[in-house]
């Protein structure tokens, strides 16, 4: 059962860093390779925060993404928006350096060391028949409320609709009077924004170091890929999916813990080539 | 109301327009009639201004359009229908009808294209790539009129519908002219255009090569459709 809950909290990051992804891709066609470093910027904003400033983990769990969120979007309109008439691998380079670049400008400054971070809860909550971190039984929580709002907005509200059409297809989206290009900057920022959540969310339960987005983020992609790629819902369920997953596999056959994602999605790929929940349309 | 001058344009290096000149008054209903490859869809894309690379003069009202983006025509007056029906698999049909921004002095509400368009009432909500081709048609159509375009540029509306449907889009065109607004249509079926249009420009290689009325559509129709290849 505890490895259950567990596997549910590291679905929980899982789940929310592919939601990012999977709006920033079906928005922009881009495939974010800076996602985990923006990921790791929310850990380490929360920790020089709190160290530096003293600020508190509740409102660095506010103010954190916020941040993050502006400069996502500022990346958009200064870099991203530049090569959106080109091939989309000049994006993939672009985001790829990005990230390199953030990574390494942490690690001149702080290492490779991980950094502490106090958990601002350290009771536990009884189940009964264990007990479990009231940390981790928060994150869970938090993170399936985020993920809902999220469906729920896209699903039932105008703006919805408009990143929908936008995302299936912007042209046409355009000759039908949307302004098209001023919704890119803000659903990037988003995409970012939940990136830095999941990282200050990340940051008392594990490792805050330079590397640690870099390391999820190729779990990510493999989550992305299984759920289809730009399928929100399938991005958010293959996250929690494979969190338990792994969780499972890591109790029963540990040695395959961690290549289980990647066999996951190979078998995907080969039966469904457009993921779990993707449309075939995706790719044309 | 519409006047489109010179107008070229290409694909890389292939030329798909050749200096195009029409013009369509208000409250008139005018076809551009040609074979396939004429330049038909890349004439309407590009008045649309969602052909990248085009030169010449496009403009409405008597102002210039060129440098406008294509959601910024729409705020002109000017609405699209192209020709593979622009459905979205992620959009139901209601969502299909919400989506539009509403830009001229006379959008449709959602009742009057219910009214109107019975069928699309019946499956308001599924997605719209789920409809037949003729529910297709109309819903493609029914989204314009909720923008309250004054000028619809219709890429060939009655491809592949049952003539049940091609009569029914017929109707369709008729109460929209009779509203006031203005159509240019795309179209193969010379018989059906000559029931619907005031007049038509023949489009070949690019350019137009001829303009005809009702009468010289009917007492052409034979070598017409020969040219169409029909």
């Amino acid at each position: 059962m505890q490895h259950i809950f567990n596997g549910l909290v590291s679905g929980s990051f899982l789940a929310m860093l592919a939601l990012g992804l999977a709006v920033i891709f079906g928005m922009l066609g881009v495939v974010n390779f800076a996602h985990g470093a923006f990921y790791m910027l929310g850990a380490f904003g929360a920790y020089l925060l709190l160290t530096e400033w003293g600020v508190n983990y509740w409102v660095a769990l506010a103010a954190v993404p916020v941040a993050l969120g502006l400069f996502g979007a500022l990346v958009e309109r200064v870099l991203i928006r530049r090569l959106s008439a080109l091939d989309p691998l000049y994006n993939f380079l672009l985001t790829f350096g990005l990230a390199l670049l953030l990574q390494d400008l942490v690690r001149r400054e702080y290492g490779v060391q991980s950094q502490p971070y106090t958990s601002p809860l350290t009771a536990t909550v009884d189940f009964g028949l264990f007990t479990y971190p009231a940390y981790q039984v928060m994150v869970l929580g938090i993170s399936l409320v985020v993920c809902l709002a999220v469906w729920l907005v896209l699903s039932k509200t105008r703006l919805g609709v408009i990143v929908r059409a936008a995302t299936e297809r912007p042209e046409l989206t355009r000759a039908l009077g949307i302004d098209v290009g001023r919704y890119v900057a803000p659903m990037f920022g988003f995409g970012v924004a939940l990136a830095g959540f999941a990282g200050v969310l990340a940051a008392p339960m594990r490792a805050v170091n330079p590397l640690m987005g870099g390391d999820l983020i190729i779990t990510v992609f493999a989550v992305v890929v299984i759920g289809g790629l730009g399928s929100i819902f399938g991005s958010v369920t293959a996250g929690f999916a494979i969190g338990l997953i792994t969780a499972l596999a890591n109790l029963y056959v540990p040695t395959l813990s961690q290549t289980i994602v990647f066999i996951l999605m190979a078998a995907v790929l080969l039966w469904r080539p457009a993921g779990l929940f993707g449309r075939e349309e995706a790719f044309t | 109301m519409l006047s489109v001058e010179n107008l070229s344009a290409w694909y890389g290096q292939a030329r798909a327009l050749n200096e195009v000149s029409l013009d369509v008054a208000a409250g008139e209903v005018v076809t551009i009639v040609g074979r396939n490859g004429a330049g038909k869809s890349t004439l309407l894309r590009s008045i649309m201004g969602l052909h990248p690379k085009t030169t010449g003069t496009v403009s409405l009202d008597g102002k210039p359009v060129d440098r406008l983006a294509p959601h910024q025509r729409t705020r002109r007056g000017l609405g699209y229908v192209p020709d593979d029906r622009g459905m979205y698999a992620s959009l139901t049909v209601q969502e299909h009808l919400l989506l539009p921004r509403a830009v001229g002095p006379n959008p449709w509400p959602l009742e009057r294209v219910y009214e109107t368009f019975p069928n699309l009432a019946d499956r308001r909500g599924s997605a719209g790539t789920r409809l037949s081709g003729g529910e297709q048609q109309m819903l493609a159509i029914a989204r314009v009129l909720r923008m309250g375009a004054r000028l619809l540029l219709c890429d060939e509306p009655t491809e592949g519908l049952s003539p049940l449907f091609v009569a029914r889009i017929g109707e369709i065109l008729r109460e929209v002219k009779e509203a006031g607004v203005t159509v240019l249509l795309i179209e193969q079926n010379v018989h059906f255009a000559a029931t619907v249009a005031d007049r038509h420009y023949l489009l070949a290689e690019g350019r137009v090569v001829d303009r005809l009325d009702n009468d010289q559509v009917r007492s052409r129709e034979h070598e017409l459709l020969d040219y169409l290849g029909i």
